[in-house]
C-alpha cells in the first residue's frame, strides 16, 4: 500500500540554481557556512532587511550545488504546511510532501525566511532536525525521515523588530550557528550596486553615501535606514533614465517613511549628493 | 534733507499725540512714553502712525493708544504694508469681539507675525526646524539643534538661525537660504572650524574683530570646497549664493581647496590677507563665536571620550571572553580613520572588527572634533581612569538603618561583580490624588487622537483569527475535512477536529508601566508624562490587556520609593484617574531597585507575555553613594537582565536625546525608542506599545 502511494506522491520540481547568483562576501561568512555545512550544523542568519541574507543562501546553494527550497514564513504557517498532508485525487489518497519534507528527502537546503513570523508550533518540527538527531517525524505517515548529509536547514531573522511577540526562543536559537549580517562597507556596497544595476561607479558611490545618511536617522523617527536592496532599486531606476531625485524619492524615501517631514528631510539628503 | 524727511522730534510728537489720544490719556498715563518710541521711526512712518492712530481713535480711544504704543515694535518686525495689515486686523477684531480682544491682538505681535508668515511667501524657522534637523543629522550622524536668534552662528551643538526669512520672492527660495545657512554652519562643525584656539589667534592681531571677520570669510571658502567634494548637491547650493571673491584672493587661497585643508591653513592665510580690504560676506555666512564654540566642543570631547572608553572596554571584555590571553594582557586596539569620509577601520589584535552602532557613531563624532581618533583614546588605561570619585562609601549596616515597613533589595556592584546584599530600602505608597479634572481635560485635548487610538487598538483586539481544526465551529475546515477523509481512506483514524471558527485570540499580555518621577521631569515633561499615561490607559482599556502603573523615585539607597498609580487588580477608576493627575516630580532616579520590585509584582501575574514598559527622561542617577554614572547604569542593566531571565520583556521609551549613549547597553539594541520631542510623548507612547505587542 505504501509503495503504491509512494508512486503517487506529488513531486514538485526542485529548484536547482544553474547560474551563479551574484554575492559579495562581507567577511568570513562563506567559509563559516561551508564549515557548518560540512559539520551538519544548521545556520541562523541575523540581520536587517535587504542586506543580502536571501542572496547569500542562494549563492551558497549554488556554490555547494544543492537544490534550494525557500519558505517565506507567515503567521498561519502550521507544522503540516511544512511536513505535508494527504489529499484526495481521483478517489484515491495522495500524500503531498511539504517543502521541509521535500528538502529532507532530496538532501536540499531548506531556507525558512523570517522564521519569527511562523506559528510557534512549527518549531516543534524544526527542533529534531536541527540537533544531532537530524530527523523529521511524519506522524501521519508513520514515517521517520532521516536527513542525508547534504540536507541543511537555514533560518533567517531580523533582530531589530520591536515586538515582544516575535522573538526567537532560546531553545530554537541555541541549535544553530549564527551568522550576523549588516549593510556592507561603503566600497563593497558601491561595487554591489554597480554590479546589480550597471550604473556608473560615481553614481553608485553617491547612492552609498546617501544610504549611510539615511541610516544616521535610524532611531530619530526612522525604524530602519535604506537597505542595500533599496539602493540597488534606485540605481536600477536611474539606469533606465529616471532622474536621480525622482529615483531616490520613489525607491528610497517613500519606502522608508510616511511622515511628511521625514520624507522632506530624506529628499533633502538625496539632493545633497546628487 | 528736505523738511518732509526730517523725523518729528519727541516734543512735537507729544503734542500731536496729546491731541489725537486725549481721551485715552490721564494723569497717570501721558503720551511721553509713546512719543519716545515713535521718535525712532522715519518721518513717513511717523506720519503713517499718526494717521492710523486717528482712525483707530474714532472707534475707541484706547485702541488708538495701544496701536501708537506698539507701532515702533511693529515697524521693527514688518514693513509698512505689514503694519497696515496688523492694525486692520485689530480693527476687524474690535468689530467682532470688542475692545479687550482687539487690544490683545495688537499686543500679540509675534502671533500676528506667525499668521502672516503662514500665509505669505516667507518661511518661519519653526515650520522647517524638524526637516532641517533631520537633514543635518543625516549628513554626518551628529545631532545639531536649531534655535531662533537674531544673530546667525553655531556653537557646534546648536545652530542659531533667524526666526523668519522673507528676502526672496518664493517660499522655495527662502527655504533654500535656510538650508544654505544650516549647511554652512553644519560644515563648521563637520570640517573643524573650531578645532583650533581661534580666540587666541585673533587676539594676536591689532583688530581682533577684523581678523575674525576675515577668518570667517576664509573659512567659508575652505568649507565650501569640502562641501562641494563631499556633497555635490550642497556645493551647488552654496555656490548659488556666492559672490565673486575679492581680486587676488583666489590666487592666495588655492591651499583651501585641497582635500586635506584644515583650519590651520585658514589661519596661515589670515596673516597674508589681514591688511586687505574686507570682502563682502556671503549671504549665508553668519558670524563666528569662538569662545562659545570652544566651550561646547570641550564639553563634548570630555563626554565622548568617557563614552568611547566604556564602549571599547565592553569590546575588549567580549574579546577576552572569546580568546582569553594567557598572560591576561589587554587586547591591543588599532584604528585608522579618514576625516574626509568619516570612515574608520577598527582592529582588535590585528583583526578587523565592526563596533556596535553607538560606538561607531561616537567614533565618527570624535573624528569630526580631531580629524582622527587620538591614539590615547584607545588605551586601556584601566578602570581607574573613569571611575575616580565614584567609590561608594562602605556601609555595612544597611539592614539596620532601614525603617519599619521598608523592603530590602540587593544591588549590583559591577566592580566587585557581585551583589551588595540588602543594600536598598524600598517603600511603597500611593500617589496622592491630584486634580481630577486633569484626566478629563487631557481626554478633551486629545479627543481626536484618542478615538483614533481606540479604533486601532480595538482592531488589534478584534483581530479575529480563524482558528482551524476545532472540534466545533461555525464553518467547515476544508483542509481538515480533506485530510480526515484521506486519513480515513488510508486506514488511519480520522481526526474529529474538522471545524473552523473565528475567535478573538486572547492576547494574554500583562504590562507594567514604570514611570520616572524624578526631579528632572519637572514642568513640561511631567505634564507630558501624565498625558501619556492617560492615553495609554484609554488605549489599554480598549485593548483589554492587563496593566499596572507605578512611579518611582528616591533619595539615596535608604529611601527608594515606589508610587502606586494603578495596580493590576484595580480598574481604571476615578481614584486611578486622580492619582494620574497627582503624579509629580520627586527626587532622583535609582532605577535598579525599582525594576527589581516591579518585576516581582509583574511576575505574580499569570500571563503568557509580560512587559516592563519604562517611561524615562534620563539615565539612572541618585544623590551621593556613587549611583551616578557607570555604577547606576550597570546596576540597572543587571536588574533588567534579572527581569529578562524571569521571562519579562523590558522596553524603554525615553525622551533623553543622549539615550543612544547608554540605553542600548542597558536595554539591548531593539528594546528602546527615543521620542525626540517630549510634546509627542502622549500621542506616541500608545503607538509604541501597539507596535511592541503586535
Amino acid at each position: 500500500m505504501n509503495d503504491r502511494q509512494d508512486t503517487r506522491r506529488l513531486d514538485a520540481d526542485l529548484n536547482c540554481i544553474e547560474t551563479e547568483p551574484y554575492y559579495e562576501p562581507l567577511g568570513g561568512e562563506v567559509a563559516l557556512f561551508e564549515a557548518a555545512y560540512a559539520s551538519r550544523i544548521p545556520v541562523l542568519l541575523k540581520g536587517p532587511t535587504g542586506c543580502g541574507k536571501t542572496r547569500f543562501v542562494e549563492h551558497m546553494a549554488w556554490r555547494l550545488k544543492r537544490p534550494l527550497v525557500t519558505v517565506s514564513c507567515h503567521d498561519d504557517l502550521t507544522a503540516s504546511d511544512l511536513v505535508g498532508r494527504y489529499l484526495i485525487v481521483d478517489n484515491e489518497t495522495l500524500w503531498v510532501d511539504g517543502p521541509l519534507a521535500r528538502a529532507v528527502r532530496s538532501g536540499s537546503f531548506c531556507y525558512l525566511d523570517e522564521i519569527v513570523e511562523a506559528r510557534k508550533d512549527t518549531t516543534v518540527v524544526i527542533h529534531p532536525l536541527a540537533d544531532s538527531r537530524r530527523i523529521l517525524p511524519m506522524d501521519k505517515r508513520g514515517e521517520l525521515l532521516h536527513a542525508p548529509a547534504e540536507f541543511m536547514l537555514i533560518l533567517s531573522y531580523n533582530p531589530g523588530y520591536q515586538s515582544v511577540l516575535k522573538e526567537l526562543k532560546h531553545s530554537t536559537r541555541q541549535r544553530f550557528v549564527a551568522i550576523e549580517f549588516d549593510y556592507p562597507r561603503a566600497d563593497l556596497e558601491a561595487k554591489i550596486i554597480v554590479t546589480e544595476s550597471g550604473i556608473d561607479q560615481t553614481i553608485a558611490e553617491r547612492l552609498v553615501k546617501f544610504g549611510a545618511m539615511t541610516r544616521n536617522l535610524k532611531g530619530s523617527g526612522l525604524d530602519e535606514g535604506a537597505s542595500t536592496r533599496l539602493l540597488v532599486h534606485a540605481a536600477q531606476l536611474m539606469r533606465r533614465g529616471v532622474a536621480p531625485a525622482a529615483a531616490c524619492s520613489a525607491a528610497i524615501s517613500l519606502a522608508l517613511s510616511d511622515d511628511p517631514e521625514m520624507l522632506a528631510a530624506i529628499d533633502e539628503l538625496a539632493s545633497a549628493v546628487f | 534733507m528736505r523738511t518732509a524727511e526730517i523725523p518729528y522730534a519727541q516734543s512735537e510728537l507729544e503734542e500731536k499725540l496729546d491731541e489725537i489720544l486725549y481721551a485715552a490719556l490721564s494723569s497717570r498715563r501721558s503720551s511721553a512714553a509713546v512719543a519716545i518710541g515713535i521718535s525712532t521711526l522715519t518721518r513717513s512712518q511717523q506720519e503713517f502712525v499718526l494717521s492710523w492712530a486717528q482712525i483707530a481713535v474714532q472707534n475707541v480711544a484706547e485702541l488708538g493708544y495701544q496701536f501708537a504704543a506698539q507701532a515702533p515694535q511693529a515697524f521693527f518686525l514688518f514693513d509698512q504694508a505689514g503694519v497696515e495689515k496688523w492694525i486692520l486686523d485689530a480693527l476687524d477684531v474690535y468689530d467682532r469681539e470688542g475692545l479687550y480682544s482687539a487690544c490683545a491682538t495688537l499686543k500679540d505681535l509675534n502671533g500676528f507675525k506667525r499668521r502672516i508668515e503662514a500665509a505669505g511667501e516667507g518661511v518661519a524657522l519653526a515650520s522647517v526646524t524638524r526637516v532641517l534637523e533631520l537633514f543635518l543629522r543625516g549628513l554626518s550622524g551628529r545631532e545639531l539643534h536649531l534655535e531662533p536668534s537674531g544673530d546667525t552662528w553655531t556653537d557646534t551643538a546648536t545652530i542659531y538661525l533667524p526666526e523668519h526669512i522673507n528676502v526672496w520672492a518664493t517660499r522655495g527660495e527662502n527655504f533654500r537660504l535656510y538650508k544654505a545657512l544650516a549647511v554652512h554652519h553644519w560644515a563648521q562643525a563637520r570640517y573643524g572650524t573650531f578645532n583650533a584656539d581661534l580666540n587666541k589667534i585673533i587676539g594676536t592681531y591689532a583688530q581682533p574683530e577684523r581678523a575674525l571677520a576675515w577668518l570667517n570669510f576664509i573659512e567659508a571658502n575652505r568649507l565650501k570646497s569640502h562641501v562641494r567634494r563631499g556633497f555635490p548637491g550642497l556645493g551647488t547650493l552654496l555656490a548659488s549664493f556666492q559672490t565673486a571673491p575679492p581680486e587676488g584672493f583666489a590666487g592666495v587661497a588655492a591651499s583651501l581647496a585641497q582635500p586635506a585643508s584644515t583650519v590651520a591653513d585658514s589661519i596661515e592665510l589670515l596673516a597674508m590677507v589681514y591688511a586687505r580690504e574686507l570682502p563682502e560676506p556671503y549671504p549665508y555666512m553668519g558670524s563666528l563665536h569662538p569662545a562659545e564654540a570652544a566651550r561646547v566642543r570641550e564639553e563634548r570631547i570630555v563626554k565622548e571620550r568617557h563614552a568611547l572608553y566604556n564602549g571599547l572596554a565592553q569590546l575588549r571584555e567580549n574579546m577576552q571572553l572569546e580568546k582569553p590571553d594567557p598572560l591576561g594582557a589587554e587586547p591591543q586596539l588599532d584604528v585608522e580613520s579618514s576625516f574626509e569620509s568619516l570612515d574608520f577601520k577598527l582592529e582588535i589584535e590585528g583583526e578587523p572588527i565592526a563596533p556596535p552602532e553607538n560606538v561607531a557613531k561616537l567614533m565618527r563624532s570624535i573624528i569630526q572634533d580631531f580629524g582622527e581618533i587620538p591614539a590615547e583614546y584607545l588605551l586601556a588605561s584601566g578602570p581607574g581612569a573613569y571611575l575616580s570619585g565614584e567609590t561608594p562609601e562602605a556601609d555595612p549596616s544597611a539592614a539596620e538603618s532601614h525603617a519599619a515597613g521598608g523592603k530590602l533589595y540587593d544591588e549590583w556592584d559591577f566592580r566587585r561583580r557581585g551583589y551588595r546584599k540588602d543594600w536598598c530600602v524600598l517603600f511603597d505608597q500611593d500617589v496622592p490624588a491630584g486634580d481630577a479634572r486633569f484626566v478629563a481635560a487631557t481626554r478633551a485635548k486629545y479627543a481626536g487622537q484618542i478615538s483614533l487610538l481606540k479604533k486601532r487598538f480595538e482592531a488589534l483586539r478584534g483581530e479575529d483569527r480563524l482558528l482551524r481544526r476545532q472540534t466545533e465551529g461555525d464553518d467547515i475546515d476544508f483542509d481538515a475535512a480533506v485530510e480526515a477523509y484521506a486519513d480515513h481512506r488510508v486506514g488511519l483514524e480520522p481526526s474529529d477536529r474538522l471545524f473552523a471558527k473565528r475567535r478573538r485570540v486572547d492576547r494574554n499580555i500583562a504590562v507594567m508601566f514604570m514611570v520616572d518621577m524624578s526631579g528632572s521631569t519637572k514642568g513640561w515633561i511631567n505634564e507630558c508624562e501624565r498625558e501619556a499615561l492617560v492615553m495609554l490607559c484609554e488605549a489599554l482599556e480598549a485593548l483589554g490587556d492587563r496593566y499596572a502603573i507605578y512611579g518611582f523615585s528616591g533619595w539615596t539607597r535608604k529611601r527608594c520609593e515606589i508610587y502606586r498609580i494603578k495596580s493590576f487588580a484595580e480598574d481604571y477608576s476615578e481614584d486611578v484617574r486622580a492619582r494620574i493627575a497627582g503624579v509629580e516630580p520627586k527626587d532622583y532616579t535609582r532605577m535598579g531597585v525599582a525594576i527589581r520590585h516591579l518585576s516581582s509584582l509583574l511576575n505574580e501575574v499569570e500571563a503568557r507575555t509580560r512587559i516592563l514598559f519604562t517611561l524615562s527622561d534620563g539615565k539612572p542617577d541618585d544623590f551621593s553613594d556613587g549611583y551616578r554614572g557607570a555604577y547606576g547604569i550597570e546596576d540597572t542593566r543587571q536588574a533588567l537582565n534579572e527581569a529578562r531571565q524571569s521571562g519579562i520583556h523590558p522596553f524603554c521609551v525615553t525622551i533623553d536625546g543622549e539615550a543612544r549613549d547608554y540605553l542600548p547597553h542597558m536595554y539591548g539594541q531593539a528594546s528602546w525608542i527615543l521620542i525626540d520631542d517630549v510634546r509627542k510623548l502622549p500621542t506616541k507612547a500608545a503607538e509604541v506599545y501597539r507596535r511592541l505587542t503586535s
